[in-house]
């Protein structure tokens, strides 16, 4: 590593910012631009699993609120694909090569949502685990990133809420209302012992090196844990790992280890719903190919 | 029922359905920016929907969920316009602005009535649909000022034209036409308006998705 | 077009930077602004400017430590202790020291 790699990876580690007019290593910009898309895609496909319950929405109330929740979704997934911009790549060439399974998007948003418990385990608890990395990400070394997180922090605020609120409804309301959610949690659980990733130890995270992330993964699962774990629990519902339990002495959770194959087949677009979300992506842009011709004919 | 509750049951049909269908866009509107104004006016039409349904449900003795879902699809009296599942830009804007329009000269009708809960609900709309015409005229402004632009518009407003005119009532017809004429510079056809009062084939399949969910549980329960 | 956002909170705070949308125009941009800064009624005002009407000035040299404009240049510590020493009035002093 030269001498001004060195220092600007020591600068970072020590807790300092990077501004989009700083020189910075060509290796973190490269990785910066890597994980900033891949959140920006996430917010992108992470609408299509939940549009749908817009159009099925039981009350006014949830119809205008999933529609509120989805349209911060779409806000955020503008902001961080500026922020990408902004770093050198068109936001063209991100929405490309989203749809042709070049880029990644996160795993939860490779699933299919079959009811409306879905549509509250969602919010209540993929949020949840969202946030709990949003939060981390606040400390981001690259500074536009960082203020961008803070607006989505706030936004996303409610999205939980909305989510709990769906859920307490649901689970005192009819036996048939609260197996939807029993069976949504059975159905979510795996994508979300994965949504934080690998357990791979700090240091051997250049994400973590290079101060884009300020967490590791494990500990940011075992935040989820703590967090929701309990929330789950009150509410009488099950979760189906009989390994998960907490251990009192050392305040670690233990659970069955995930399958992390799997997440790595998921990710790269083998997902029960990869394609058929990505397909959807792919005909809504040649479809408006027409509208970015003609307003872009008069730009300035 | 009342034609003052009749009347505000066909706006709050409109808007609702309406809303509902510009909802559809969520997530795959031509950019991003647009999808996030797009879902705003969306949701205000839904809004819209809910208060005329509060008023409405108070002299029916319901709620407004139960105006707004629990129907029979030939109960409701949202005009033909609203029912079309367009999910084509031209046409989305070319039925967004004329429906805006025509809310517009319904909504200054309404404004001046006697009767001051709907007066007033006209008035709070209205201040809100002057962004969603702002938003309109700007994209009606923008595809006129190219010549695939326009042709793509004049295509999706002569389609809709005639289910535009129905959204009004007879007297108010002129005026619509009038305004569209003139911006658009050019005469439109003459034509038999598609009127409220039959429905679209559309409309049993959009109520069977809007009620799904809500339809899974016994009536009143919780959501 | 790329254009900056500033917003206001409330009134009397100050305009600060709040981020940037990309639109065709000005009125594009004035709507995808208020949209994304101002949906939930959490701004007063918003400021647009577009990107390239913002120059950007980052180096401020000092090279000869003018700190007599500044607080940071005065340490008054050691001989106001000496002056109340002197007057008598180290005790009177808020917490009996100079500050």
């Amino acid at each position: 590593m030269d001498t001004r790699t060195q220092e600007f990876l020591e600068y970072v580690q020590a807790g300092g910012q990077v501004e989009t007019s700083d020189w910075m290593p060509d290796e973190y910009r490269a990785k910066l631009v890597k994980f900033i898309e891949m959140h920006g895609n996430s917010e992108l496909m992470g609408v299509l699993p939940e549009r749908d319950w817009i159009l099925r929405a039981p009350t006014l109330q949830r119809k205008l609120a999933l529609t509120a929740k989805i349209q911060d979704e779409v806000g955020h997934a503008q902001l961080i694909y500026r922020v990408v911009e902004d770093l050198g790549k068109p936001r063209s060439a991100s929405l490309d090569d989203l749809v042709s399974g070049k880029t990644k998007f996160h795993n939860v948003f490779h699933y299919p949502t079959k009811t409306w418990g879905d549509v509250g385990v969602i919010a209540w608890l993929v949020d949840a685990a969202a946030i709990v990395s949003q939060k981390a990400l606040l400390k981001c070394s690259y500074a536009p990133y960082a203020r961008i997180m803070k607006k989505i922090c706030w936004e996303e605020s409610f999205h939980i809420l909305h989510g709990r609120d769906v859920i307490l409804a649901m689970v005192t309301g009819t036996p048939e209302q609260f197996e939807l959610v029993q069976e949504a949690v059975n159905r979510w659980w795996e994508p979300l012992m994965h949504f934080h990733g690998n357990p791979i130890p700090a240091e051997e995270d250049p994400m973590y090196v290079w101060r884009i992330k300020s967490q590791a993964n494990e500990d940011a699962r075992q935040e989820f844990l703590d967090g929701y774990v309990p929330q789950i629990r009150e509410l009488g519902l099950e979760i189906e790992d009989p390994a998960l339990a907490k251990d009192e002495a050392t305040g670690v959770w233990r659970y069955t280890e995930p399958d992390w194959e799997k997440l790595r087949a998921v990710v790269t677009g083998h997902g029960p719903a990869s394609e058929e979300r990505l397909s959807f992506r792919r005909l809504s842009r040649e479809d408006i190919a027409w509208v970015e011709r003609v307003v872009l004919a008069e730009a300035a | 029922m009342s034609d003052r509750t009749d009347l505000l049951l066909a706006i709050a049909d409109d808007e609702l359905f309406l809303g509902w269908r510009n909802s559809e866009w969520t997530g795959i509107a031509p950019f991003l920016e647009e999808d996030v104004a797009f879902s705003s006016i969306a949701q205000n039409e839904i809004g819209h929907a809910r208060a005329l349904y509060e008023v409405a449900a108070a002299e029916l003795g319901t709620t407004a969920d139960e105006l707004a879902f629990d129907r029979k699809p030939d109960e409701y009296r949202c005009a033909p316009l609203v029912q079309l599942r367009r999910l084509e830009w031209a046409r989305t804007i070319a039925r967004h602005w004329l429906y805006e329009t025509a809310d517009e000269i319904r909504l200054a009708a309404l404004k001046s009535s006697s009767d001051p809960e709907v007066a007033g609900i006209a008035a709070k709309m209205d201040r809100e649909e002057a962004y969603h015409r702002m938003h309109a005229e700007m994209w009606i402004d923008r595809l006129l000022s190219s010549e695939e632009g326009r042709r793509r518009l004049e295509e999706a407003v002569d389609e809709l034209w005639p289910y535009a005119l129905g959204v009004l009532d007879h007297d108010l017809r002129p005026e619509l036409r009038r305004r569209a004429e003139e911006r658009l510079g050019r005469e439109l056809p003459d034509v038999e308006p598609v009127s409220r009062g039959v429905h679209e084939a559309e409309l049993a399949q959009l109520w069977e998705e809007m009620t799904v969910v809500r339809r899974s549980a016994p009536a009143g329960a919780q959501w | 077009m790329i254009f900056e956002v500033f917003r206001q909170e409330r009134k009397g705070q100050p305009f600060q930077h709040a981020g940037t949308v990309t639109a065709p125009d000005e009125r594009f941009a004035e709507i995808y602004a208020r949209e994304q800064y101002g949906r939930r009624q959490e701004s007063v005002a918003l400021w647009l400017v577009p990107r390239d009407a913002v120059s950007e000035i980052e180096e401020f040299p000092d090279e000869f430590e003018m700190k007599y404009r500044r607080v940071d240049g005065y340490s008054i510590k050691a001989r106001l202790r000496e002056a109340r020493e002197r007057a008598g009035t180290l005790e009177l002093a808020p917490g009996g020291e100079a500050e």
